[in-house]
């Protein structure tokens, strides 16, 4: 195990080469992505999954099945399919995340209270409206959640990614620095690794304190 | 002239027959409380009445629109009390004449030092008189309230009940109640629509007298309470 001031020692060297900067950079880069196309592709999804009891029993079980699957799995399939650089890292990410976001907003969905929408009747919205208005605010709680999580996961998995699938980002530095023997330099990868998986979810708790979304945090 | 009119209305889910056999007719403007047996199916009433159901045999007419009041949850927890008052206008109105309509109930219910608060920051009784502004701003002819003050402790309960009569007595509508409170129908009521056990239908149809604003000590209360408690099995 390395000394503190070694690990010290390694961060200024990292910092002073610019290298850590630019690995952070790669690696944050990946996750906003595969985050983002995740959740926008798995929202809409879980949503329709939510409100149709039949697409629900035909598409859970499959959801199920791949949500179990391990996304380091499927990365010899993101190299075949993507090639080696950002998109094997990225696709694996947007799978970690797509299954779990999907899974979370349709059980949000289904247990959105059924007042909600005899009431948004008498209103006489429209399906449209419905979908706006109702159902997608009466399920951000339970999907600021669900993004906080699947943030995490995210973050855990483009680190495993960098270690097989690319030449830069922190998981990157940390095989790098291992196959140099130089644990001075994993341990600064894991520290700052960590570190910024504390950032990306107070950054996203901050989103518990939107007021329209206060309410399903203030019991 | 009667509002809503129900003949033969029958209502069954699954295996399970809810509502059979059910007349009714409530006229304009008139206030008809529904009693009846826990589980017998008040709810499933006012949601034919209120649409949201279709009878599975006979006919419902229903002159107008409705709104329905709920015994509570039915405000929409990511609106401030303004915004779910105003939601509930018709989305014809103008931005102006929305706000204006939307002060003019917050200070009908007193809630005006609260119209930016969430519902849940608000006590069961304040929830309450924003559901009825919400209800009652929408201008519907008929009103449909779901046991809606039995979330209420006692006092909260009996000011409600003043401030529904008062209101409806400035800006009248036809109203359908169900209830489980016997004393809170009859103190209310113009009608008292006695509901028998699954599959309901009505059992007896009590004329009340003198006024909405009545007292258990005003002519008529006490004889009516016992005819339903006596109907209902519970003397």
């Amino acid at each position: 195990m390395p000394s503190p001031p070694e690990v010290a020692t390694a961060f200024g060297e990292e910092i002073a080469s610019g290298r850590l900067i630019n690995d952070i950079i790669a690696s944050l880069y990946r996750v906003a992505w595969g985050f983002t196309a995740g959740v926008l592709a798995a929202v809409p999804l879980g949503l329709v999954i939510g409100r149709s009891l039949a697409t629900r029993h035909a598409l859970l079980p499959w959801i199920n099945f791949f949500r179990s699957l391990s996304p380091i799995a499927w990365i010899p399939f993101a190299i075949i399919w993507f090639g080696v650089g950002d998109p094997p890292a990225i696709f694996i990410i947007f799978i970690a995340v797509f299954f779990q976001i999907a899974l979370a907003t349709s059980a949000a969905v289904a247990t959105v209270p059924k007042i909600y929408y005899r009431v948004a009747e008498d209103m006489g919205l429209s399906d449209a409206d419905i979908l706006f208005h109702i159902t997608l605010p009466a399920i951000m709680p339970q999907l600021v959640t669900a993004l906080r999580v699947a943030i995490g996961v995210a973050w855990m998995v483009v680190v495993a990614a960098e270690m097989i699938a690319v030449r830069s980002g922190l998981g990157y530095l940390i095989v790098d620095a291992r196959n140099g023997l130089r644990m001075d330099l994993v341990v600064c990868g894991m520290i700052t690794i960590g570190a910024i998986g504390i950032g990306l979810d107070i950054l996203f708790s901050r989103l518990t304190k939107i007021p329209s979304v206060r309410w399903g945090f203030d019991r | 002239m009667s509002v809503l009119t129900l003949e033969g209305v029958g209502f069954d889910y699954p295996g399970l027959k809810v509502i059979d056999k059910l007349d009714l007719t409530v006229a304009k403007h008139e206030l008809v409380v529904c009693v009846g047996p826990s589980g017998c199916g008040k709810s499933t009433l006012l949601s034919l009445l209120g649409g949201h159901l279709a009878p599975t045999r006979g006919r419902l007419d229903r002159k107008g629109q409705s709104r329905t009041i709920y015994q509570d949850g039915g405000l929409f927890p990511w609106l401030t009390v303004r915004q779910n008052i105003a939601g509930g206008l018709p989305h014809s109105t103008p931005a102006e004449a929305r706000d204006k309509k939307v002060d003019e109930w917050l200070e009908i219910t007193r809630l005006s030092e609260f119209a930016g608060t969430y519902p849940h920051q608000l006590s069961g009784g304040m929830r309450q008189r924003v559901e009825l502004s919400r209800a009652l701003a929408a201008e519907t002819d008929i009103l449909l309230l779901d046991e809606p003050f039995s979330a209420l402790d006692y006092q909260s309960r009996r000011r409600m009940r003043h401030e529904l009569v008062a209101t409806l007595a400035e800006r009248p509508r036809t109203v359908v109640m169900v209830t489980h409170d016997i004393e809170e129908a009859v103190m209310i009521g113009d009608r008292v629509v006695v509901l028998g056990s699954r599959p309901t239908s009505v059992r007896k149809v009590l004329e009340l007298t003198g006024g909405r604003s009545r007292t258990p000590a005003s002519p008529g209360v006490a004889e009516a309470e016992q005819a339903i408690m006596d109907e209902l099995g519970l003397s």
